[in-house]
């Protein structure tokens, strides 16, 4: 019982983890790709910013997917 | 590394090489997780020492190299590569760092190539240095210093540090306690200002340790899951090798960016500490 609910456990945090990111990237790519149509001579600043926010969007969900893996493949013993 | 379960190969390349006082083996290397626990507070983790500062060595080595062979003449690969790193990070400092003060572009530049060199750790087969260490009797060996929360913590609080300093410096106490206590909300409300901003310094440090320490962790994890594939037989470890190399180049990105932001942020935070409002 225990260790089913580690899976569970385990497979919240990968796709909830998934899900975040996929929605914040999603939208900070939509605005950057709109930002490049709208000022093309922009496109240096704002890949670098884009490349910022990015790794800040991506920051919370990577430890979630972590500490979901370790949750897996080591906390469950097999 | 002699499998034994999946689980325990994992937790053996998750375990630092602790070194510490053990209540009834005396002073000594941890043999076991165990053992490690025991030892508490005081224990020091050799491994990430080791790394981090002969990484840092390496850094110091490299640029005091070009440093002394730099010339107006046609520049060597060399130094044209260390140039090149060196306009890169002032053109940051630039950008972002609007006060006066020449601490931060050498900040900025150390906290990068530093932080790049340990995340490049990351890239090397994960078996190959803690294999070599078992067999000279080396217990434990984690080789990438930034998986490791007490040096990402070591670095992130050296920065809170030097922005108080600064905030205390530029500001004097009286400003940088106003800003703590005055500022979203009338002063009336001073406690609730001071809970929000409270938080909100406090999260600062946390979350740049944290960020870059989950990266590299994740990645790190993902690494050993794809060297289990290994002990499967041949198909299984071609599909390893193929699924290594890709992971590691993807990993590139994640390790230079996770550089890139801890720098941008410190240039950031220590911006913030000498701006008046």
């Amino acid at each position: 019982m225990e260790i089913a609910l580690l899976y569970i456990a385990g497979g919240l945090m990968l796709g909830i983890s998934a899900a975040g990111a996929a929605v914040g990237i999603g939208i900070l790519s939509a605005r950057f790709i709109e930002g490049i149509a709208r000022q093309p001579e922009m496109l240096g600043m704002l890949r670098t910013q884009f490349f910022i926010m990015m790794g800040l969007v991506d920051a919370l969900p990577i430890i979630g997917i972590a500490i979901g893996l370790y949750v897996l493949f080591a906390v469950v013993s097999g | 590394m002699a499998a034994e379960t999946s689980t325990e190969y994992i937790q053996h390349h998750l375990q630092n090489l602790v070194l510490g006082f053990h209540p009834e083996n005396g002073f000594g290397f941890a043999h076991s997780a165990a053992e490690a626990r025991v030892m508490g507070f005081w224990a020091i983790h050799v491994d990430t020492m080791l790394w981090s500062v002969g990484l840092g060595a390496l850094f110091l080595w490299v640029f005091r190299k070009a440093a002394r062979a730099a010339s107006s003449e046609v520049p060597t690969p060399f130094q044209n590569f260390i140039e090149m790193v060196i306009e890169f990070i002032d053109d940051n400092v630039r950008g972002t760092f609007t006060g006066k003060n020449d601490l931060v572009a050498p900040i900025a530049l150390t906290l990068f190539v530093w932080i790049l060199l340990m995340n490049t750790m990351d890239l090397v087969p994960v078996d190959w240095i803690p294999h070599l260490a078992s067999l000279i009797g080396i217990p434990y060996m984690k080789v990438v210093p930034t998986t490791d929360p007490n040096a990402t913590f070591g670095m992130s609080l050296s920065v809170f540090a030097l922005t108080i300093y600064y905030s205390i410096k530029v500001k004097g106490p009286g400003g940088f306690f106003g800003e703590l206590a005055f500022q979203p909300f009338p002063k009336f409300l001073f406690p609730v200002n001071l809970f929000l901003e409270g938080i909100s310094l406090i999260s600062k440090p946390v979350s740049l340790s944290l960020r870059l320490f989950g990266n590299l962790y994740a990645g790190e994890m993902i690494f050993i899951l794809i060297a289990l594939l290994y002990s499967g037989g041949f198909w299984w470890g071609l599909a390893g090798g193929a699924l290594q190399w890709g992971w590691a180049v993807f990993h590139l990105l994640i390790v230079t960016l996770q550089a890139f932001i801890f720098m941008i942020l410190t240039i950031v935070y220590l911006d913030m500490a000498h701006s008046h409002h």
